[in-house]
């Protein structure tokens, strides 16, 4: 496998540091794995942090800006980041607003962000977390670790990031970001796996001719593997698999995510199947964003989230973001 | 003053049996990885060869005077290096343990069983499993019941815990994603922690050779 990188052991501070260079609107802390916008703390504003395995860029480095994040702790590559690293973040951005720490729901991050938020109150800081929890693919029982989160988490930086930026207290902004999680629901489809730099080969097995259906961001395995599909076909099931969970009354806004290595091509075309089948369930879409958002390093594939929306959540969404990733408004 | 003799031992063991730990996750980084791989996101081995580098260096550099120190300061190390949930998991395990041997010169084996049996039910709660969930503590459950016989008899009990998780279906962690498809692999945590009291046990059985050797 030909990777763009010099060791498998400074990708992560390798990239911080072209970002670094790229973003001068950012404060990156290389050595510490911070992502700091450069404005924070933002004055009697509530400030969102987040973070994450490395792997999945833009999420969440790309997502720091106004109207968004305040900060990201990028941790090794699908490894999650350590609590010393949300607390630097939570110390760098509280403006006295509190902090609302943004988790994806697997057990590494849970447990990290979880000491990281009992020393960050040790320190004073006023941290509440919001889980998110959005795959279908998984089944949320007592026999595993839960839903994992996936593409609603750029729907709740988002939406939970504009009531930050438009001034909300802490406990509202809090109640939206978990508004915003319960209205999301995602699915994911592998067409090729993953290759971390760590280990070089491919994460599992994909027979060529063979596609994962309800695949995670690192690879994890989903509900069953199929002969190949079309760009249709996967647009029923995908969405399909959504809806039976989801049964929105009104209008979604629409992710149709890339994983990595699939081309925008391929996406938009795959969006147009995605609108035909969401159009033929009679579900109003107000807003669709198509794109490689929450991605899985060199995974082919997509995954599509769709997110509830009533006349708030809709207008925070359309409210000003200005990131690396996502910019829009003003 | 071996561990035969006096039936104690001092800060320096458990700094020792950690550089144990450290040479040994080095040396099966790979098949760590290996059966992460196979149910889970395949970082196992590069998160703890990481952390326990980070814990001998920071050892090697100050050494604390008691062995709950040395356990409680490598369990920090852990949780701040190794990220992922292994990170807080066995930096749990050892802080706990450090914590509950308290501030004692020397201590028993079964001291150290007890206390490991405090850390071992500190990760219970923390991850919310049990045994049976195919975990680590499916090795290190065993391994603490063990220890209250003989420094060999918790590396045998780790060592078959380990493989017990191979028939089970995972209930916790990444590989519970994968429901029954997660039978048949060997955990990798298990895998881990059992390469914990290996180490141990070479230790022990160097420390013994060390005694000889100067009596």
């Amino acid at each position: 496998m030909r990777m763009l990188i010099n060791v498998p052991e400074t990708v992560v501070a390798d990239a911080l540091r072209g970002m670094a260079a790229a973003h001068p609107e950012l404060t990156v802390d290389v050595e510490r794995r911070v992502v700091v916008r450069r404005d924070a703390p933002v004055a009697g504003k509530v400030a969102l942090v987040s973070g994450g395995g490395s792997g999945h860029e833009p999420l969440h480095g790309g997502f720091v800006g106004p109207g968004m994040l305040a900060a990201a702790c990028p941790g090794e590559v699908f490894t999650s980041p350590v609590p010393d690293q949300m607390v630097r973040a939570a110390a760098a951005v509280d403006s006295g607003a509190g902090v609302l720490f943004v988790v994806k729901n697997y057990t590494g991050d849970v447990l990290n962000f979880e000491m990281a938020a009992e020393l960050a109150e040790d320190e004073g800081i006023q941290v509440a977390k919001v889980l998110v929890d959005d795959d279908v693919a998984v089944k949320d029982s007592l026999y595993t670790a839960g839903r994992r989160g996936t593409g609603a988490t750029l729907f709740v930086e988002k939406i939970a990031g504009a009531a930050a930026e438009e001034g909300a207290p802490l406990e509202r902004v809090e109640a939206i970001a978990r508004r915003v999680n319960e209205r999301s629901r995602s699915f994911g489809v592998a067409l090729s796996a993953c290759t971390t730099p760590a280990k070089g080969s491919p994460t599992f097995d994909l027979p060529a001719g063979e596609l994962e259906l309800g695949v995670g961001i690192h690879g994890e395995p989903g509900r069953e593997r199929r002969p190949m599909m079309t760009s249709r076909e996967i647009a029923d099931f995908a969405v399909d698999a959504v809806l039976e969970d989801l049964r929105p009354s009104g209008p979604v806004i629409a992710l149709v995510n890339g994983m990595g290595a699939t081309p925008l091509l391929e996406l938009y075309g795959f969006n147009a199947e995605v609108q035909r089948v969401l159009g033929e369930r009679k579900v109003p879409v107000a807003r669709t964003l198509v794109g490689n958002y929450v991605t899985s390093l060199d995974m082919a594939g997509c995954s599509v989230t769709l997110c509830a929306v009533d006349e708030e959540l809709l207008r925070l969404w359309d409210a000003p973001v200005q990131t690396a990733a996502l910019r829009w408004g003003r | 003053m071996g561990i035969d003799m006096t039936g104690t031992f001092g800060a320096d063991f458990l700094v020792r049996w950690l550089a144990a730990v450290a040479e040994a996750v080095d040396r099966e980084a790979e098949h760590l990885t290996e059966l992460d791989s196979a149910i889970g996101d395949a970082d196992h081995g590069a998160n703890l060869t990481r952390g326990f580098a980070a814990v001998t260096e920071t050892l090697a550099k100050e050494p604390p005077a008691t062995p709950g120190a040395v356990l409680a300061s490598a369990g920090r190390q852990l949780i701040s290096t190794v990220g992922g949930a292994s990170g807080p998991l066995y930096g749990t395990l050892l802080r706990r343990t450090g914590k509950t041997l308290g501030d004692g010169d020397r201590v028993t084996r079964e001291q150290l069983a007890e206390a490991l049996g405090s850390g071992v039910a500190a990760v219970a709660q923390l991850g919310g499993a049990q045994v049976g969930d195919k975990t680590m503590l499916d090795a290190l459950v065993p391994a603490v019941q063990g220890l209250r016989e003989s420094f060999a008899a918790a590396r045998a009990a780790a060592e078959e815990g380990a493989l017990a998780t191979v028939p089970l279906r995972a209930r916790k962690g990444r590989a519970s994603y994968l429901g029954e498809r997660s039978v048949g692999h060997q955990d990798p945590g298990a895998t881990s922690s059992a390469l914990l009291f290996a180490a141990l046990d070479e230790t022990a059985l160097a420390e013994a050779g060390r005694t000889e050797g100067a009596s």
